[in-house]
């Protein structure tokens, strides 16, 4: 059970995103992948799930190179995994439940029923309960992301993706998303990753941290290792230095560099 | 005095015969990518019909929404149009022909054209807006994307009932307008103008034949057909937040218009 990104390239028109980037994510194992916003951390996530395909490279999930999958093997490996999108991507059309509920419904052996009983299981996991014939629209930025969590482990995924899981929210409801990060891979055993730019935040969920830049993981290491690292771009980055990052000269301005 | 070409002028020239010829080949490659994007789309569409499953739930609340609900502005229409017809005709026949000619007009017209046309232009603004604003949404929002990490084929779910539901209904809403416009073009005969319901009657059967009720669906089930597949393909294709959504629900709607009377010019090319 494990993630496997090898030599991960992407481009977009002329514009290269990602340039072979490799990345390995175990069971019980939270992956954190850091870096500023628009390097494509969520082009390497949505990869894994196959909503993206590489130019070069792969992925592979469970065994199953997703790339390479397609129709109902690819439909199998999704249901195999949880997403979970950086503004939730709830279904305004719906109620919060049956948001929770829609994944299980195209599934065998799934009476509505049992489906309300599921989504209610998985609301109260994410400590929503009761809040099932609320509307998307009716709820706070923290209760979508549960309620989008509650959706992506409705299935019982072995692997979870988590695509900026705490961005925009004050730092109470922060570290309540990263308690339920971490729950959730004890209680379920899952195989996470999670793109971020919050360093607070990785620092506290991660069990390995890779930072991503100019398309590579420029560095992988636990925590401590990303702490004590002496590459500027990694200090540059864990201290939010922009000089030392962009290579400029510590604490020099950065005018004209890509931010 | 005729001005003589300097090397600055001659480059400037240069300059924007090459730009202008460099802005019409983005646009026909710009173009030819959107025609292939679209028949991908209606190659995927046409599979997953095959998935009956997942667009067979979606299938009638979609045809309330595209049908059922485009009745109240569709009849408005039809009843003012019917009206406006039966006045027209009547001013234009006064002294060369026989009144009665007026009910041959009405119905005529409302049969051939003016029920399955305004009734397409008129739910292209309506449907065609409102299905690529609702999946232009669903596209910025990563709605769509949430569909297929649920394992759900976005175009079985949302594409396929959408279209079915239109091309299903629109003949639907048509024959009613066409209904009501006729009815309209009636009572405005035999109030406003001087004329009997016999004389109106006899215009109505005059020229009639049943291949013309036939022409008003073949129409108008083509225009439900682009309607929808113009509305999911502009919602799907959505780029960029709400300016993204407001671009591609005008181009949704200007672009199903135009199909639409180039139809109208086709099949009373070919059918009539």
């Amino acid at each position: 059970m494990s993630i496997e990104i090898r030599g991960l390239r992407k481009s977009f028109g002329e514009k290269e995103i990602l340039r072979g980037f490799d990345l390995q994510a175990g069971e019980n194992e939270i992956a954190a992948i850091v870096g500023p916003s628009g390097v494509g951390k969520s082009v390497l996530l949505k990869h894994v799930v196959g909503l993206l395909r590489p130019d070069a490279g792969s992925v592979v999930v469970d065994g199953t190179t997703v790339g390479e999958s397609h129709g109902s093997a690819l439909a199998d490996l999704r249901r195999r995994i949880g997403y979970v999108f950086q503004f939730a991507a709830l279904f305004d059309s719906m109620t919060v439940a049956e948001n929770v509920g829609m994944g299980l419904r195209r599934a065998a052996g799934w009476t509505p029923d049992r489906i309300r009983a599921r989504a209610e299981a998985c609301l109260a996991m994410v400590g929503l309960e009761g809040m099932g014939s609320r509307r998307p629209a009716d709820l706070s930025g923290g209760q979508r992301k549960r309620a989008g969590l509650a959706r992506a482990i409705a299935f019982s995924p072995k692997y979870l993706l988590y695509d900026e899981p705490t961005t925009g929210l004050d730092p109470v409801t922060t570290t309540s998303i990263d308690r339920l990060m971490l729950r959730m891979r004890d209680e379920l055993g899952v195989a996470t990753l999670v793109v971020t730019h919050d360093m607070t935040s990785a620092f506290r969920v991660a069990d390995r941290i890779t930072l991503l830049h100019e398309g590579r993981a420029w560095f992988t290491g636990v925590p401590a290792e990303v702490r004590s690292s002496g590459d500027p771009v990694v200090r540059g980055f864990v201290e939010g230095d922009p000089g030392l990052y962009y290579g400029t000269g510590a604490g020099e301005p950065t005018a004209g560099r890509p931010r | 005095m005729r001005p003589t070409a300097t090397p600055h002028r001659t480059a400037t020239v240069g300059r924007g015969l090459f730009g202008g010829l460099a802005a019409v080949g983005r646009g026909v490659s710009g173009g030819l990518a959107g025609v292939g994007r679209a028949s991908r789309l209606g190659v995927a569409a046409g599979r997953s019909l095959g998935k009956v499953g997942m667009w067979a739930p979606q299938l009638s609340p979609q045809m309330a929404r595209v049908g059922v609900a485009s009745v109240p502005i569709a009849l408005f229409i039809a009843t003012f149009t019917g009206i406006v017809m039966s006045l027209q005709a009547s001013y234009t026949l006064t002294g060369t022909i026989p009144l009665y000619f007026v009910g041959v007009l009405v119905s005529k017209t409302m049969i051939l054209e003016l029920g399955p046309v305004l009734t397409g232009l008129t739910l292209a603004g309506r449907v065609g807006a409102n299905i690529s604003a609702e999946l232009g949404t669903m596209r910025v929002t990563e709605q769509v994307d949430a569909l297929e990490t649920l394992a759900y084929d976005p175009v079985a779910y949302l594409v396929a009932p959408r279209v079915l539901a239109g091309t299903i209904m629109f003949p639907v809403v048509a024959l009613l307008a066409v209904t009501v416009g006729i009815a309209s073009g009636w009572v405005a005969a035999l109030q406003l103008l001087d004329m009997s319901s016999a004389e109106f009657v006899k215009g109505l059967r005059l020229f009639f034949e049943p291949w013309d009720v036939w022409f008003c669906v073949i129409k108008s089930v083509s225009f439900g057909f682009v309607v929808t597949s113009v509305g999911c393909f502009c919602g799907l294709s959505t780029r960029g937040g709400a300016e993204g959504v407001g671009r591609s629900t005008t181009r949704a709607v200007v672009a199903s218009s135009m199909i639409i009377l180039f139809l109208d010019a086709v099949w009373a090319a070919v059918l009539l």
